[in-house]
């Protein structure tokens, strides 16, 4: 029936007109029948009409049946909103303007952590995908986050494991792409077998990987893979460089130097565990090749959990594997078996998920919060706008009360209104929050995870109805809770208001306006503390100069162009000169990497080991697994160039290199630690283990920080960039993915980069190039605190404005309610000064109870971010002395603005008004 | 009568004297149910059409625009196959309350 009732309310109209027909028609029948009784015309119709009786009531009747009363009323409620904010246009307009930025601001932040954060990896049952890694413990003096693969456990865990369902290793490198403007540098992932049976997503054209494919010829030593004849290109290489034409696949095409060819393509914004790259190939370790720890631990692994195993159980699994692991490897005759016992390999697998966003899961939520602080901050300001209309508008209602309406009634009719000011807030607030999402995506680090997943979707809109609806609710309560009633008497005789409906409401503003500025302190504290931070990690040496002047260009030397190893270190050495001499530029070198680039010690770039002194006779010595340290590999020159300071001894040169003398070079800390002194090392002798030839000291150079400014400085032994002792298998051999530096205080422009391309390709035009500055490297470490830094000091801010504002407001309505009494004091000799004063304490007095309480919550709160800081505490004393300097400032800047009108009112004015 | 207990009647009366009479008009009900009653029951149009509105919502009677006796333009109404359904379960129930209501007014009456 009540679907029947809504249907009619539509047809209202219509069916008025039917029944004004019907009662028609019943009238002139009852009219007939009187005068088929033999009465007159005019009598007949009297009495038809005293007959049928009251028509009103009828209609009446009638149409309470078309309507359901509440949702009757509730459109009344609404027209009449509509009207009253039709009617005050700036106050709507305000109001509406705060909330929208409010809501904006909160739904741009909630939809980038939604897409990073809450949103799961796009593929199949993402649930069940985990990292395969370790801790080692007892590993000490690694830098590194963890223990991947080596490809001894892939092999192991592959065949004895119970809880995967498929499990594969990974690793990123450089290529190179032959294209018609020359080499084209290219990102390329190896897969093993297993890693995309684990990720299970259909590629977009062709076939994934086959385990046929990855049985080619083994490469030349060192390298532990088989040659491979397939690749797989990504998406948006595929469109570039093909127009998305089909026929591709099973052509070939030249890479890194021979003709692989493409069986595949994968689907568009395709990537592993948030690694992208332009091809995919296979990678297939030669068994006979294999050590327990050859090709080090740095393989990254992904795995599809079989269904219902959890991550507990298969890390047990793994944990049984180890020691299956330590006793089918051994790293060859002479090795200890139970090396690796001493370093407690302890799975600790990670969800898939954790792995992609976890490093910005703190930085995200926080933003979060302060964004949240500033939308309650703007519903304070709101309520208060609407606590004035309130006392302005008691006329109003009480003439409301009067013809009939219950208290109820109009409190819900001022909810109504809130609402309906929350939604058109929230809607103007979702159109910004779209330019919102934009101008976060470009102003955010450029290394956020699924940055290209960020999209406004259903629930992001979900969000921010509910935010509008809760924000209208927060708001609306207080006016309509503060509505006492009609006082009829007092609002409708001309004295003006009951004075105790004043106060009340007077208490209620100041309480708001105290709130304001509790949570405006929070957020500017927090914002403070970012700023230190910042400060801090600015301050910290890095290890290398001015890097404005320094241009970075990573090249590799593939062994089908340079399969000799002295020929490769010609090569470097060749390119190294011929860079030198570019106009304008200092002095050139090379190295494996530079120092914050983000290739960790696990990639296969730089390489990590373990180093003994000789005439260290310590448990190092005698215990076969000692700490950890970072190996680089350098040219002659290349910490002249970085500006990396040489603490004592020498650099390598050229002879040393092309003499294949056994040569270092060890970071300060590393001297320090071993020997005391940086001095004292000089002339020591190290080497790795037993098989590897003593090595000799010539040189210490000052600590540099690696992976980010964050962690302490690794402790780093520099081996030359051609050694006999490296690896396995005999011969030299020479470092091909390596860093090129150049320093120079030449501009920046495109003819000095052409010109350092121009050098390499003159050795050999085969060899990709892509110039950057150091200083966009060092940029890129910080992008993520700088993020942080900006948004909250976009949050705080608004803050401090919205807190302004509100304690303008507050002050300048205490000035108007309090006109007579101005003028009275006025009148009676108050100097201009007095009074202003007078405003100006009232405003510092909520301003300073408001601080006393945001110092608090400050306390309280800030321990929440402790991880995003760097070289100060959640409670440094520099910020929390700064900050309520800064808001009672500002609060002397909002008081004093109103207060000035107060000293210039009229007293004879002022006693006149009502 | 009590407006409660009439609005519950009424709708089965209405619904009765349709089964009866086949498809009619308001005034015709009226007329007709005045009869019915021996003129006890003098319908005021104010209750009846809101009434037959209430019927039509519930979907136990529909409307169709007709002409009258004496060609005028009328709103018929009649019964629909759940309005027939109505009647029968409501007559029961009805029969039911009368019986109940009997035997308890037989008992006071014998004791008095």
């Amino acid at each position: 029936m009540i679907w029947g009732r809504l249907v009619d309310m539509f047809r209202r109209r219509r069916l008025d007109a039917d029944l004004d027909s019907q009662l028609a028609h019943h009238l002139d029948g009852l009219e007939a029948d009187a005068r088929a009784q033999g009465l007159s015309p005019d009598d007949a119709r009297a009495a038809a009409r005293r007959a049928m009786g009251g028509l009103t009531q009828a209609r009446e009747a009638y149409r309470d049946q078309l309507t359901i009363p509440l949702v009757d009323t509730l459109w009344q409620d609404v027209r009449y909103a509509l009207r009253a904010m039709r009617g005050n246009l700036t106050f709507t307009i305000v109001v509406v303007l705060t909330l929208a930025l409010g809501i904006g601001a909160n739904t741009a932040v909630f939809s980038v952590l939604n897409s990073v954060l809450l949103k799961p990896l796009s593929y199949p049952r993402p649930e069940e995908l985990v990292k395969v890694r370790h801790i080692g413990p007892g590993a000490t003096g690694s830098s590194f986050d963890g223990l991947n693969l080596s490809p001894s456990m892939y092999f192991t865990y592959a065949e004895h494991n119970r809880a995967f369902q498929s499990l594969g290793v990974w690793i990123a490198t450089n290529g190179s792409v032959t294209g018609v403007a020359g080499p084209e540098p290219v990102r390329a992932i190896g897969v093993s077998d297993g890693v995309l049976q684990a990720l299970n997503v259909a590629p977009a054209a062709g076939r994934w990987f086959l385990p046929d494919d990855q049985l080619g010829p083994p490469r030349p030593l060192p390298s532990l893979l088989r040659a491979y004849t397939k690749v797989i290109l990504s998406y948006g290489f595929w469109q570039r460089h093909f127009g998305g034409d089909r026929s591709v696949i099973g052509r070939t095409i030249a890479m890194d130097g021979r003709l692989k060819e493409i069986v595949g393509v994968m689907p568009r914004g395709f990537k592993i565990a948030d690694t992208d790259a332009d091809y995919l190939f296979p990678i297939a370790f030669d068994r006979a090749r294999i050590t327990l720890a050859g090709g080090g631990f740095g393989y990254q692994s992904v795995a599809r959990l079989r269904p219902g195993v959890t991550i507990a159980q298969a890390n047990a699994d793994v944990a049984r594997m180890v020691p299956i692991w330590m006793s089918a490897w051994s790293n060859g005759a002479g090795a200890n078996p139970q090396a690796y016992e001493t370093w407690k390999i302890t799975p600790a697998l990670r969800p898939l998920r954790q792995e992609v966003v976890g490093s910005v899961t703190d930085m995200l939520w926080v933003v979060m919060a302060t964004i949240g602080l500033v939308m309650l901050i703007a519903c304070a300001n709101v309520a208060n706008l609407l606590l004035v209309r309130a006392e302005v508008r008691q006329r109003e209602l009480a003439v409301r009360a009067a013809l009939g309406a219950g208290r109820g009634r109009i409190v819900r009719s001022l909810l109504v209104e809130s609402l309906l000011l929350g939604l058109v807030g929230g809607a103007v607030g979702i159109g910004l929050a779209s330019a919102g999402v934009h101008a976060l995506v470009a102003i955010g680090p450029t290394n956020l995870p699924r940055l290209g997943e960020i999209s406004v979707d259903v629930r992001t809109l979900g969000f921010a109805a509910v935010l509008s609806l809760a924000s209208s609710v927060l708001f609306g309560l207080i006016p309509a809770l503060k509505y006492t009633g009609p006082q009829i008497s007092a609002a409708l005789g001309s004295i003006g208001r009951a004075a105790s409906v004043s106060r009340d409401q007077h208490r209620a503003r100041n309480a708001l306006v105290v709130v304001q500025v509790a949570i405006a302190l929070v957020l500017l504290v927090s914002a403070g503390l970012m700023i230190r931070t910042f400060e801090s990690l600015r301050t910290v040496d890095p290890g290398f100069t001015d890097p404005e002047h320094l241009q970075v260009m990573r090249l590799f030397i593939s062994a089908t162009s340079e399969p000799d190893a002295e020929g490769a270190s010609r090569l470097e050495n060749a390119i190294q000169d011929k860079l030198s001499s570019v106009p304008g530029v200092s002095s050139a070198a090379f190295g494996s990497a530079m120092p914050l680039e983000g290739y960790g010690p696990n990639l296969g770039v730089v390489n990590s080991g373990p180093v003994v002194a000789e005439d260290r006779s310590d448990q190092d010595q005698r215990s076969s697994a000692p700490p950890q340290r970072l190996f680089k590999y350098v040219s002659p020159g290349f910490f002249r160039t970085a500006g990396t300071s040489l603490l004592a001894g020498r650099d390598i040169t050229w002879t040393d290199i092309y003499g294949l003398r056994p040569v270092v070079l060890i970071s300060e800390n590393l001297a320090r630690e071993f020997w005391g002194t940086p001095a004292a090392a000089v002339g020591r002798r190290v080497r790795q283990d037993s098989k590897m030839p003593w090595h000799e000291v010539i040189g210490v150079v000052q600590d540099v920080r690696e992976d980010d400014l964050y962690q302490p400085a690794p402790r780093i032994v520099y081996w030359a960039s051609m050694s006999a002792y490296i690896g396995i298998g005999s011969g030299p051999i020479t470092i091909r993915g390596i860093t090129y530096i150049i320093r120079s205080e030449r501009p920046v422009t495109e003819a000095f980069l052409s010109q350092l391309q121009q050098a390499v390709w003159s050795v050999n035009s085969s060899l990709p190039v892509v110039p950057r500055t150091m200083r966009d490297v060092y940029d890129r470490s910080l992008a993520r605190t700088s993020f942080t830094l900006v948004m909250l000091a976009i949050a705080a801010s608004m803050a401090l404005l919205l807190g302004i504002v509100g304690i303008y407001g507050v002050i300048s309505y205490t000035v108007s309610q309090r006109r007579r009494e101005i003028g009275i004091r006025a009148a009676l000799g108050a100097q201009r000064g007095e009074l202003q004063a007078m405003f100006v304490r009232h405003g510092l007095v909520l301003a300073g109870i408001g601080v006393v309480f945001g110092l608090g919550a400050a306390a309280g709160l800030t321990r929440l971010m402790s991880t995003l800081l760097y070289g100060i505490t959640p409670l440094d004393p520099v910020t929390y002395v700064a900050v309520p300097l800064v808001l009672i400032a500002a609060t002397v800047l909002a008081s004093y603005l109103p207060a000035r009108r107060a000293a210039s009112v009229d007293p004879a004015e002022a006693l006149r008004i009502e | 009568m009590p407006k409660e207990v009439l609005q519950g009647t009424l709708d089965l009366m209405v619904l009765r004297t349709l089964a009866a009479m086949g498809p009619q008009h308001g005034l015709g009900l009226a007329k007709r149910i005045l009869q019915v009653s021996d003129g006890l029951l003098d319908l005021n149009q104010g209750t009846l059409y809101p009434a037959l509105l209430r019927l039509e919502q519930r979907r136990w009677i529909k409307s169709r625009w007709g002409t009258s006796d004496n060609n005028r333009k009328a709103k018929f109404y009649e019964l629909t196959a759940r309005g027939r359904r109505q009647i029968r379960e409501e007559t029961e129930s009805w029969e039911l309350t009368v019986a109940l209501m009997a035997k308890f007014l037989a008992k006071t009456a014998g004791e008095r």
